[in-house]
């Protein structure tokens, strides 16, 4: 392992999400916060919902911000780099084994991922205006869950980016990652599903659904939510499979 | 100093159409036999292409080498194997000592490659393109930073240097492209079809290049199609087709070890009996080979011969219709070799 050739692929991709800062977060964090607005605010404000609806949405609403600004770093310079142009081959010349480029960008997006989370969480909570009743006071599951959140987020990416053509891109959105998030418990909790029990076991492979339940475990424990050891469990062992999955898939693409 | 390459029985079988390389490797190669068809299934499983049948060759150190054939001869595949970036069948390559399969970091660190297309990183400007290229390769800020501005100047890219590359011409991201290779100051160049596609005033510019970093003692493989600059370019060569090594030599001794040095490609109106036999008969001659419309006569000599020729033809009631003569060239060997233009 070259930790200075592996830093400055990092270097590389943090000057280009710089450089892209503005697009970026106007592209995954805007539909966010103007579902908070109406879903947090106007909808609550009028009486159409609870109060306490904003505990539910708001770590829902961090959780999605995350997995697609992660998912989204990755996977789409993968699947334009790996393209008719092959612009990741000087990566992949680089003096360092083929595997860490790939594990660099997890790592990415991962961070991509936390950034976006840590401009949501504020941003959501003032689009809410008062009335959240959301606390830090689980220190620990919450830095897990971000931790697996973000995992999820750049080997979803990474395995996503390796697996998908430029053209597929529009229908993987609206057939797979649409559906996962509507169903992936985060504008609601997963037992509110009971009334659909063929539903709510249905959509237990979904890793959203862990990944939502666990966020708002974490911030807002009030609201009933699957264990947190089992929720905690899942994801890890998702983000595992994802991550082996993505990185033979760039094995196999890089390499002739 | 410098460092040599030896590749050894190196074979690539591709089993599904390769994807679309920036090298753009080819792989026309030999196709598999006609197997026995089953049925349809067994035989889209059957996909085959050789794209390199049991190529050994070593380079020397400090050598500029290159390899010479057609497009789908294998040179790309040769390359791809070489840089780390295609996975052979069977045997081995070598980097000095390294072996790039299983010292792949090793190996990276020696060379610096040109791809065939340029595969430059679109989301950087030039000068960044270069500054972070060496900083994989972990050269210091400050040195990274004056390698770079050297290698703008010398390759006259100053004044688009902070640009982002996207709207470069070809000529300007095949120049980048070169720089970046030079950047890590590798001791093994290798460069696809440097040439495709550039102007003959980059062309120029290009050859000054690679033989003045060939003066430093680094080796340099170049794969190229075309005949003249295999000539003026190389201390060596190996001409290669099918995926097979079919002559390898310094070009004066390739070019040397055509029979007779002349090529004369004559078409009749048909071609008699005895007439293959007559023209073999010939002074100068030194192999005929005819079809029904044509013969490849292989001479010492071009134009004196074409009386004898025709007088051959006449007394046996055939018509000359076209005649051509090449001189001693690489392309008449290749011809010698395959039977077929380099340009087919």
């Amino acid at each position: 392992m070259n930790w200075k050739t592996f830093y400055a692929l990092l270097s590389r991709d943090g000057h280009v999400a710089r450089r892209n800062l503005v697009p970026t977060l106007l592209q995954n964090l805007l539909q966010p916060l103007l579902l908070t607005f109406v879903f947090g605010r106007v909808l609550t404000a009028g009486g159409m919902m609870q109060a306490g609806y904003k505990n539910v949405l708001l770590p829902g609403i961090i959780t999605i911000s995350m997995v697609m600004s992660g998912v989204w770093a990755v996977a789409m310079p993968l699947i334009t780099e790996f393209q008719f142009t092959k612009e990741i081959e000087d990566r992949l010349l680089a003096p360092i084994e083929i595997g860490w480029v790939a594990v660099e960008k997890v790592c990415a997006g991962m961070i991509q991922a936390l950034v976006a989370g840590l401009v949501v969480i504020p941003s959501a909570w003032l689009a809410m205006g008062s009335g959240v009743d959301i606390s830090l006071r689980q220190p620990m599951e919450f830095a897990a869950m971000c931790f697996l959140v973000a995992l999820f987020a750049g080997a979803g990416g990474l395995a996503l980016g390796c697996s998908i053509g430029q053209t597929q891109v529009g229908l993987m959105f609206s057939l797979v990652l649409a559906p996962m998030i509507m169903f992936g418990c985060a504008y609601y909790p997963w037992s509110f599903l009971r009334s659909f029990p063929g539903l709510q076991y249905a959509v237990l492979i979904n890793p959203l659904v862990y990944a939502n339940e666990g966020m708002r475990g974490a911030l807002a424990p009030q609201v009933p939510h699957i264990n947190m050891i089992l929720v905690i469990g899942a994801l890890a062992a998702i983000d595992l499979f994802l991550l082996v999955v993505g990185l033979k898939r760039f094995h196999g693409k890089a390499i002739g | 100093m410098g460092i040599g390459i030896r590749i050894d029985q190196l074979r690539k079988v591709y089993d599904s159409p390769p994807p679309a390389f920036a090298g753009g490797f080819s792989f026309g190669g030999a196709r598999a036999g006609p197997r026995e068809k089953k049925d349809r299934k067994e035989k889209k499983k059957k996909f085959e292409v050789v794209a390199l049948d049991n190529v050994s060759f070593e380079i020397g150190a400090g050598e500029l080498f290159g390899l010479l054939g057609p497009n789908g001869a294998g040179k790309s595949t040769t390359i791809g194997i070489l840089t780390t970036r295609i996975r052979p069948t069977n045997g081995r390559a070598f980097i000095g000592d390294f072996d790039v399969w299983q010292q792949q970091v090793t190996a990276k660190r020696l060379i610096g490659v040109v791809p065939q297309r340029p595969n430059l990183d679109f989301a950087l400007t030039a000068r960044e393109i270069l500054v972070f290229h060496g900083a994989y390769f972990g050269q210091s800020a400050r040195e990274r930073t004056r390698r770079a501005e050297e290698l703008i100047e010398r390759f006259k890219l100053t004044d688009r240097a902070d640009h982002m590359v996207r709207g470069f011409s070809g000529g300007m991201m095949q120049r980048l492209s070169i720089a970046r290779a030079m950047m890590h100051d590798p001791e093994v160049l290798f460069l696809d079809e440097p040439s495709a596609g550039l102007d003959p005033q980059t062309r120029l510019l290009l050859w000054d290049i690679v033989r003045d970093y060939n003066r430093q003692g680094k080796t340099i493989v170049l794969t190229t199609h075309y005949m003249d600059e295999a000539d003026s370019l190389c201390n060596r060569l190996a001409i290669i087709d099918h995926g097979k090594i079919i002559a390898n030599g310094t070009p004066a001794a390739l070019k040397a070890s055509i029979p007779g040095g002349y090529l004369l490609r004559v078409r009749f109106d048909r071609v008699p009996d005895g007439l293959t036999a007559g023209l073999e008969q010939l002074p100068g001659v030194t192999e005929v080979r005819s079809t029904d419309h044509s013969a490849d006569i292989y001479a010492d000599r071009g134009g004196s011969l074409i009386p004898a020729v025709v007088s051959a033809a006449q007394g046996l009631g055939a018509l000359l219709c076209d005649v051509h003569i090449q001189e001693p060239s690489l392309e008449t060997l290749f011809l010698h070799h395959t039977g077929r233009s380099l340009r087919d």
